[in-house]
């Protein structure tokens, strides 16, 4: 063994505890752990994609279905929630600067403001979801609305009979944005173990590659809303 | 910022092997050592393998006679079931990635371990789970749907508890090869080392990176779908079942969106064993090694656009099903390259007749056929008749078992010193090949016969002018069975008797033979400088014992 061949033992002490021991260094650490989250957002793509998928099929095979199954949507809680969202990512991003600055404050609170906004999403979420149970509009053949919702459409709607298998739309519905949901539901979970962290003061310019992952992710969760809103609200 | 406190203490040069680093059984459950991770997937789906080759010898004993020799009609639809889903998910799939890419990617690459060890032990269990759940979908009455599950018959009420936990399973292990591909996708890119560009890497490398492609892309919209299928049997969501609004044509397009891509999880990796052994067992540098290469992404992203072959007859609007079939005809053509690039690297080398390249020889006979019978089957007017009969079950069997399994044995043997440190007995070795590839062609050259003359696949009785077909493919399976037999019991004897293994046993090139077999627990001390895969020149072998050094300075 010649020590030549050593890294000198400087070198050795500047390894990071955060440091895994199959990297040379942190830069490579967070490169590859860049790289990987990218492939897991691939693959989440093509999850929802199959879902996408349907609501296509379905929707070119009954277009008047969609349409009218559309106005018990409340376009005014779902663009709430889009202006939340994105709101979200914005602190998002913005704990990724914070944390490569090594500004703690500024990373903390712009965590903290996620958290709370992604909350938000989900209490308004809550609110449409009981307000369509408690109608009887549950998904598939769980979809029987009720006569007072019915009376409550616009006229034009109203004037159509209920057309069959009105609860596919609202399968896809509850799937998408229930599928949709758990991901906000585990984005929370996510910013909630990078707030202990950070109280902690393991993020700074040289370890920020946690923060930067969970907000791509996050990123993609409102990324797909972006699209959810306007196919299911907005037909 | 570094204070002594968090500073690492600087490891020794380690001299104990990785099997020796941390004793006890949970230092191997709970390890992050991409090689015990291996070891365990080798252990886990060589169970898997066992469980449906029973279930296998079981089917072909009942087929001994026109109207069943042994089970009820209920219980073989059941047994041909779980058969299919247990080889397919649990042991085909994961089988060579898994098993020997976990153990060989990083070891090839010069690397300590793959970039994310946790996500390899969580894929890991979740390929346990899933294998788990398959074994409750058995004590629960079992599903007896084919390995398809196509609804609406599948998701009908009377289908019961399994169906709901086979598509559970399903979910679990596609997770566990997602996972598996984006580690190996990440480790190809960004660990290689000093002096191994994109085209200085080992094939069986770029045969993983393409899989893992596939695996990302792939696997998760059969995960949804199993996720669908699970919530329509539960809450009649009318999304696959007609009687609710849904469409069942929808399921079977998701399902090959996947499963098609997925027969390329399987044979990609295998491909890549192949072109080691047949390089470092032909003693030639491989042959056209850029053709080989790209052609894995080839038939990694032409493999998508091929789902359709298997919806001639299922109600596909004509004009898809040509394109289909023509695509079809297009995505063999990668194959075929890599097969006569093997072929020319064979040429004029000094063929060396060790077990691994006299498996790899069978599947090369066995490739050919069954990469040939595809293209009937993708062609429209032969796999109308040629649908649902035997001759596709002869055609995906020359495919999976043939190629697949064979090439996994090659892949075993050949890397077996390195795994465990010694040499497995070479005369058993090649009888078992023999074995294997008699008992394989008796088992299902005449399933191909019988499916040209119409004997159609899922039925527990037959028309009695095929016996004598079903006869001698009972009689193949058990050589079959025997082969394999004789390939564990050389395996398993030389842990204890074999003659301990050098680093290099057989001349190989690549970075894994220049470290001891068995490796210590961080591989390599340094990272090494690569040099090319298949560059023999100055390799020569000592004596039996010492198996081959390079001499420098050549
Ligand atoms: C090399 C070119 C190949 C071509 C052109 C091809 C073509 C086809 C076609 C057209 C079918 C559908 C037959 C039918 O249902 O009527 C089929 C079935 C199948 N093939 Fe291949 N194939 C090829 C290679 C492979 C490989 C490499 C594998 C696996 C390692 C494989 C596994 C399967 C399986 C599992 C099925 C049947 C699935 C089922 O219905 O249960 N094929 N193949
Ligand atoms: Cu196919």
């Amino acid at each position: 063994m010649d020590a030549t061949a050593q890294p000198a033992p400087a070198a050795r002490h500047e390894r990071s505890r955060f440091l895994a021991v199959q990297f040379e260094d942190m830069a490579a650490q967070l490169a590859t752990g860049k790289l990987g989250i990218w492939l897991f957002l691939a693959n989440e793509v093509l999850f929802f994609s199959a879902l996408f998928v349907s609501y296509g099929v379905y929707r070119s095979h009954h277009p008047e279905l969609f349409r009218y199954a559309s106005q018990f949507l409340d376009w005014r809680m779902g663009a709430t929630n889009t202006i939340v969202l994105i709101s979200s990512s914005l602190a998002a991003a913005w704990s990724v600067r914070a944390a490569q600055l090594g500004n703690q404050r500024t990373l903390i609170r712009s965590l903290v403001l996620t958290v709370v906004l992604a909350a938000t999403f989900m209490v308004v979420k809550y609110f449409e979801y009981s307000h369509k149970l408690h109608n009887g509009v549950g998904w598939g053949t769980a979809c029987n609305p009720s006569p007072e919702l019915l009376a409550s459409l616009p006229a034009a709607v109203r004037a159509i009979p209920v057309p069959a298998h009105l609860g596919t739309f609202f399968s896809l519905y509850y799937l998408m944005t229930g599928l949709h949901g758990i991901h906000v539901l585990v984005g929370i979970g996510l910013y909630v173990w990078l707030i202990v962290r950070a109280r902690r003061g393991d993020f700074g310019p040289g370890y920020y590659g946690p923060v930067d992952a969970v907000a791509l992710y996050w990123h993609l969760v409102d990324l797909v809303w972006i699209f959810l809103f306007p196919l299911l609200y907005l037909i | 910022m570094s204070t002594a406190a968090v500073a690492v203490r600087a490891p020794a040069h380690e001299t104990g092997s990785y099997l020796e680093h941390g004793r006890g059984v949970r230092s191997w459950l709970f390890t992050l050592d991409h090689k015990r991770i291996g070891i365990m997937y080798l252990v886990a789906i060589s169970a898997c393998l066992l469980l449906g080759g029973v279930f296998a010898l079981v089917l072909r004993m009942h087929l001994w006679s026109p109207q069943g020799a042994l089970v009820s009609n209920d219980a073989y639809n059941k047994l041909f079931t779980l058969h299919g889903a247990v080889m397919i998910f649990l042991f085909i799939i994961p089988g060579i990635p898994a098993a020997l890419g976990n153990f060989v990617l990083p070891l090839q690459l010069g690397a300590k371990d793959l970039a994310f060890p946790r996500v390899n032990l969580l894929s890991f269990w979740l390929f346990v789970a899933g294998a788990i759940f398959f074994l409750v979908v058995l004590v629960v009455g079992g599903v007896d749907t084919g390995w398809t599950l196509y609804p609406p018959y599948s998701l009908e009420s009377a289908r019961g508890l399994g169906i709901l936990l086979a598509l559970s399973a399903v979910v679990l292990t596609g997770f566990s090869s997602i996972l598996t591909g984006v580690n190996f996708i990440a480790t190809i890119h960004r660990m290689r080392p000093p002096g191994m560009g994109w085209f200085d890497m080992p094939l069986f490398l770029w045969a993983l990176y393409a899989t893992g492609v596939i695996q990302i892309i792939s696997t998760p919209v059969l995960g949804i779908t199993a996720a669908m299928g699970f919530l329509e049997r539960i809450f009649h969501l009318g999304l696959f079942m007609p009687e609710y609004g849904g469409d069942p044509i929808l399921f079977q397009h998701f399902f090959w969106f996947y499963s098609h891509p997925a027969v390329y999880i399987m044979i990609l990796p295998a491909m890549g064993v192949v072109s080691e052994v047949v390089s470092v067992f032909s003693r030639k540098p491989i042959f056209g090694y850029r053709f080989i290469a790209v052609s894995s992404m080839a038939i990694a992203i032409i493999g998508f656009l091929v789902w359709g072959h298997h919806m001639f007859v299922s109600g596909q609007s004509r004009w898809a099903s040509l394109a289909f079939s023509f695509l079809t005809m297009l995505v063999s053509i990668p194959s075929a390259i890599k097969t006569f690039n093997w072929i020319a690297t064979m040429y004029k080398g000094a063929i060396v007749l060790k077990t691994p390249m006299v498996y790899v020889l069978t599947f090369f006979a066995i490739f050919g056929v069954g990469g040939l019978t595809g293209l009937f089957l993708g062609l429209l007017a032969t796999d109308v008749p040629l649908h649902d009969t035997y001759f596709v079950v002869a055609h995906f069997h020359f495919v999976m078992v043939g190629a697949v399994m064979i090439a996994f044995l090659a892949g075993l043997h050949y890397w077996w010193p390195k795994m465990t440190g010694r040499m497995y007995h070479e005369g058993v070795g090649v009888a078992s090949a023999w074995l294997v590839f008699l008992g394989f062609n008796l088992t299902f050259v005449p399933q191909f016969l019988a499916g040209v003359l119409g004997m159609p696949r899922r039925y527990a009785t037959y028309a009695p002018q095929f016996t004598a077909h079903n006869r001698l493919s009972t009689v193949g399976a058990f050589v079959l069975a025997l082969g394999l037999v004789v390939a564990l019991a050389g395996l398993l004897h030389s842990l204890r008797r074999g003659r301990r293994a050098p680093p290099n046993p057989w001349g190989a090139a690549s970075l894994e033979w220049t470290i001891a077999s068995p490796p210590t627990h961080h591989n390599f001390d340094e990272t090494p400088r690569a040099r090319g895969p298949y560059d023999y020149s100055g390799l020569h072998e000592v004596s039996e014992d010492a198996g081959w050094v390079r001499e420098e300075g050549r």
